[in-house]
């Protein structure tokens, strides 16, 4: 059985005036406790296949299935985590981080405490009583995962979730998530834009095509979250050839896609070559 | 509690130069009908007794108009500003009936309710209750899309976005046009009072007016003031509580 599975999922977003085929027939799966990455040109549905797996969009054709069972709408196993980390200004950081407990009808008390819990594990325990605006961007990062550690979800789903942050933080955080996903063993996909982040963090990396998005191919990564992987030749190899798929795919080359991708994928691919 | 003292020393500074200026002003103009602080500030005090009870009948007719007002207009508004369809229906006739100055319904609300508390708190509320509504509906409708649906990825229902997310992301524009609307609801509660009726400050003022009692009239104005500054700062300090986080993240 497998934790996530999207079977030619098919998506329109009725836009102003004429629609938006985001996804066509789209068919990926993630088996238990697989973290998997994603990958692919800006636009190409990447963000719309996460909003459709967690339950949040319906697809016009196809299936989902988490964890065996179709879903029908939010399901309380699975956590997301948006690109702007979707906490709330207006509560504390101990607050945000029991937010999901409290609307899944857990007590004050109750979620207060698993809350302070999963704070801990993120290293934030000593700013439960401050507000999102008083941390750093990396430091609501690390809220945003603990909400969604709170929520002991077996399926954690990322948009991006990295890509606001400085390298050595974003560094930092990727091992955050390394750590989290060693110890919790949940199934996990991450929406990416780095090359580097998505060998990194995937078991295997799934590689979008052009909108729209469709898996164009896999890289199979079995070696990632070893001991020194991150400086090992197979890591930079790996990176090497999952950027070679890209430009494949149209992500890399100048006037072939949007245009900012192709700032993107450069600079992820500087810093592969181990410029911090 | 520093906050507080530089507040209240701002207060302090105001005051004196407006003092100052009202001072100047009365000894250019020269004429009774703007007498001096001098004058006007000691006439304040000893008509405190008579002042007080008047005061407390305005008060109580600006915070029941403007507490109804906004109850009705919050929940009104923040549904409108979240809901496609409702707003398809109801914006339009908002937003026809907005502009129109509600005040000069006031013969009517004074032939229909009489000439108590009833048409002052009625015509008050309806004014804070426009105010507000456009104002919550607006603030609904710019609750950011990430935050919702991020909530919503948790679980949760309806009510639970409207709980956890839409009343606290429009609670500071609320607060907003309260202490906006404030200025209208005393400026209207004036001329209500001093329309119909035989208490309340504005009825004071121009019943000073009428027996040519300038000092009293003063006596009556600043207390008027006062209890629009009252207010204004009561809500501010409602405001500072409600929305800390605001306050802390800058
Ligand atoms: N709410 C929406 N309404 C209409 N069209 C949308 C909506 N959201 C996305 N789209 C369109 O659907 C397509 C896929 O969008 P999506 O956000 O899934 O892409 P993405 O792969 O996440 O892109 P990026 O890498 O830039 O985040 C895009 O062409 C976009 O214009
Ligand atoms: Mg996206």
């Amino acid at each position: 059985m497998n934790a996530l599975e999207l079977t030619g999922v098919t998506l329109t977003y009725e836009g102003s005036g004429r629609g938006v085929r985001a996804l066509d027939a789209l068919v990926m799966s993630v088996e238990q406790g697989e973290p998997v990455s994603v990958i692919g040109p800006s636009g190409c549905g990447k963000s719309t296949m996460l909003l459709v797996s967690a339950g949040l969009l319906t697809p016009d054709e196809g299936e989902v299935l988490a964890a065996g069972r179709r879903l029908t709408g939010v399901r309380r196993e699975t956590a997301l985590i948006l690109q702007d980390y979707g906490l709330l200004p207006w509560k504390t950081v101990w607050d945000n981080a029991a937010l999901g407990l409290r609307v899944r009808g857990a007590s004050r008390k109750e979620a207060g405490e698993v809350a302070l819990g999963a704070l801990e594990r993120v290293g934030l325990l000593e700013f439960a009583r401050a507000y999102p605006g008083e941390l750093s961007g990396g430091m609501r990062q690390r809220l945003a995962l603990a909400r969604a550690v709170a929520l002991d979800a077996d399926l954690l789903l990322m948009d991006e979730p990295l890509s606001a942050l400085d390298a050595l933080t974003r560094e930092d955080l990727q091992d955050v998530l390394l750590d989290l996903w060693r110890r919790r063993g949940h199934a996990q996909v991450l929406v990416t834009h780095s090359i580097e982040e998505a060998v990194y963090l995937g078991r295997r990396v799934l590689v979008m095509s052009p909108r729209p998005g469709r898996i164009a191919a896999v890289v199979e990564n079995a070696e990632m979250g070893e001991a020194g992987f991150r400086s090992s030749a197979l890591f930079h190899e790996r990176c090497v050839w999952l950027r070679s798929l890209l430009a494949g795919e149209g992500a890399l080359h100048p006037g072939a896609s949007a245009g900012d991708s192709d700032v993107t994928y450069a600079e992820s691919t500087a810093s592969t070559g181990g410029v911090v | 509690m520093n906050g507080l003292s530089r507040r209240l020393a701002g207060y302090l500074g105001a005051t004196a130069a407006l003092l100052a200026g009202w001072f100047a002003l009365s000894a250019l103009i020269d004429s009774p009908a703007l007498p001096s602080p001098v004058v006007a500030l000691p006439e304040f005090v000893s008509q405190a007794s008579a002042l007080l009870p008047e005061a407390g009948v305005s008060l109580w007719r600006v915070v029941a108009a403007m507490a109804w007002g906004t109850a009705l207009a919050v929940p009104l508004g923040l549904g409108l500003g979240r809901s496609a369809r409702a707003d398809a229906i109801f914006a339009p006739i908002v937003f026809l009936t907005y502009p129109v100055p509600k005040v000069v319904f006031l013969p009517v609300f004074l032939v229909l309710l009489g000439l108590g508390d009833a048409p002052k708190i009625a015509l008050i509320g309806f004014i804070v209750f426009f105010q507000v509504l456009v104002t919550a509906r607006d603030a609904a409708k710019a609750v950011p899309e990430a935050s919702v649906l991020s909530v919503r990825s948790l679980g949760a229902s309806r009510m639970d976005i409207a709980r956890y997310v839409v009343v606290p992301a429009a609670m500071p524009d609320i607060f907003t046009a309260l202490r906006i609307g404030t200025g209208t609801a005393i400026a209207v509660l004036f001329l209500a009072e001093s329309i119909a009726g035989t208490d309340g400050l504005g009825w004071y003022i121009v019943d000073a007016w009428g027996r040519i009692d300038y000092p009293a009239m003063f006596a009556g104005i600043i207390a008027m003031a006062l209890l629009g500054v009252v207010l204004y700062e009561a809500l501010d300090a409602v405001e500072a509580r409600v929305t800390r986080w605001r306050r802390l993240s800058r």
